[in-house]
């Protein structure tokens, strides 16, 4: 399980597969991937379930699935707290869970939250109160070998001109993300 | 053009890499890399093999999962193989690769075949005509529930059912077969079996002054150990867990410790 520190707000993930399915799951050319998203408090709900359907669909862009046929890859995710940016947060915890378990995987991606103001000013990686002040929140799932976009969420309303800028202003922010995530597996495999 | 040719690739062997970098491999004259090279002229082609945790593409090797990049040069004079590329990673999820020594655990009986659990993604196959002298009236004693085997995979692919088998291609066992009474069975990251493995390996060489014990290392990450008495043996068991985080020189002073009392 890995754990990013992201202000305030922390998800604890961990990865379990490729592990044996059950009958009706079980696909026969690929890894079936789940995605279990636990809030912090209270049952999972309606919002849970949409976002473990981005997350799903993130992950199945980049896992090599097609090398594990007939098994079952399952990420569970448990929200320790919430500060802001829970969906990128989220994201980022599930990338980093791909990475340590050695699932092959094509590329890697991560997750940047955008918040727009008022006036048109962006925020990324916005807390809470940011997100409450803001005209719009835009999430987005970037991968790292060409910055696409491999998924996008958004609350509020904005122009198409305004959600370009958000996307390149997040686009900037991956290499951030990036380069903490090389950081930490060379913090991981200097100890042996 | 053999040897400067993994220039490229060569920068990043021994450092981390992570998943969606591309080494590159330059670009070799003859663009078709499955023909041989028939007649002299240039040097040979590299033939070059991509080991786990790589895949090809169009511009080189993709890499698949996060590690340290690993090369070796392939023996032999000018006209040698390019070599071979992998990645060392961490993990503890095991996957079946045909002709690894595993441990198993004896779920079930199926007719002729024991179902063997060896922490994949599907339980392996082995028949009991599989042991060294088993004949249809001489059957091997197995039980059923919780016999230890130590094995190899004959077929281990990712579209098949694996399959085990306790005797090498000649027909002996060497030492493979069911595993004995009483000892300790514990769980084990796949890097630290290889590290164990490795020939001349400091931690087994100074366990083995400290007390006489028996010792089995399947690659599923599974280790086998007995010793004289219980408290020996779950010693040496606390030792390999901790092995994985302990440096040499805390491990050193552990055993002095050991030894010492």
């Amino acid at each position: 399980p890995s754990r990013p520190p992201a202000g305030a707000t922390s998800v604890l993930a961990g990865l379990y597969g490729p592990a044996e399915v059950k009958g009706s799951r079980e696909l026969p050319d690929r890894a079936a991937l789940e995605v279990l998203l636990r809030p912090k408090v209270g049952l999972p709900g309606v919002m849970e379930r949409s976002r473990e359907q981005l997350l799903r669909g993130t992950c199945e862009a980049v896992v090599l699935g097609g090398l594990h046929p007939r098994s079952a890859i399952t990420l569970v995710l448990q929200v320790l707290s919430d500060g802001g940016s829970l969906l990128s947060c989220c994201l980022n915890a599930a990338c980093l869970a791909l990475l340590d378990s050695g699932v092959p995987l094509s590329a890697l991606f991560c997750g940047v939250t955008c918040a727009l103001g008022a006036d048109g000013t962006v925020i990324l990686d916005p807390t809470t109160r940011q997100e409450q002040d803001a005209r719009a929140i835009l999430t987005f799932a970037i991968d790292s070998a060409e910055r696409k976009v491999l998924a996008a969420s958004s609350k509020g309303s904005c122009s198409v001109e305004e959600m370009q800028q958000c996307l390149a202003a997040a686009q900037r922010a991956a290499d951030t993300i990036f380069g903490f995530y090389r950081d930490c597996v060379r913090r991981k495999y200097s100890k042996s | 053009c053999a040897c400067a040719a993994m220039a490229a690739a060569a920068e990043c062997v021994g450092q981390v890499v992570l998943p969606g970098d591309v080494l590159l491999l330059p670009a070799h004259p003859d663009e078709d890399a499955e023909r041989l090279r028939l007649s002299s002229g240039a040097a040979p082609r590299a033939r070059l093999l991509c080991g786990p945790g790589l895949r090809r593409c169009e511009a080189g090797l993709l890499v698949t999962k996060c590690g340290l990049l690993r090369h070796r040069q392939a023996g032999g004079g000018a006209a040698a193989a390019g070599g071979a590329y992998w990645v060392d990673s961490q993990q503890k999820r095991y996957v079946p690769v045909k002709g690894d020594h595993v441990i198993g655990i004896v779920t079930a009986k199926a007719g002729d075949l024991f179902k063997l659990d060896v922490g994949g993604s599907e339980q392996a196959s082995l028949s009991y005509l599989a042991f060294e002298g088993a004949t249809k009236r001489n059957r091997p004693n197995v039980q059923v529930v919780g016999d230890l085997i130590y094995g190899q995979f004959l077929v281990a692919n990712k579209d098949m059912e694996p399959e085990m088998v306790c005797i090498d291609s000649s027909g002996r066992s060497s030492g493979m077969g069911i595993i004995g009474q009483d000892g300790f069975l514990f769980k084990v990251s796949l890097g630290l079996i290889r590290k164990l493995l490795a020939p001349k390996c400091a931690i087994i060489q100074e366990l083995s002054e400290l007390y006489p014990f028996e010792l089995v290392l399947g690659m599923n990450g599974r280790i086998w150990v007995k010793a004289k008495t219980v408290q020996q043996t779950l010693i040496i068991v606390n030792i390999l867990e901790a092995c994985e985080y302990m440096t040499a020189e805390q491990r050193k002073q552990a055993l002095a410790k050991l030894s010492g009392n």
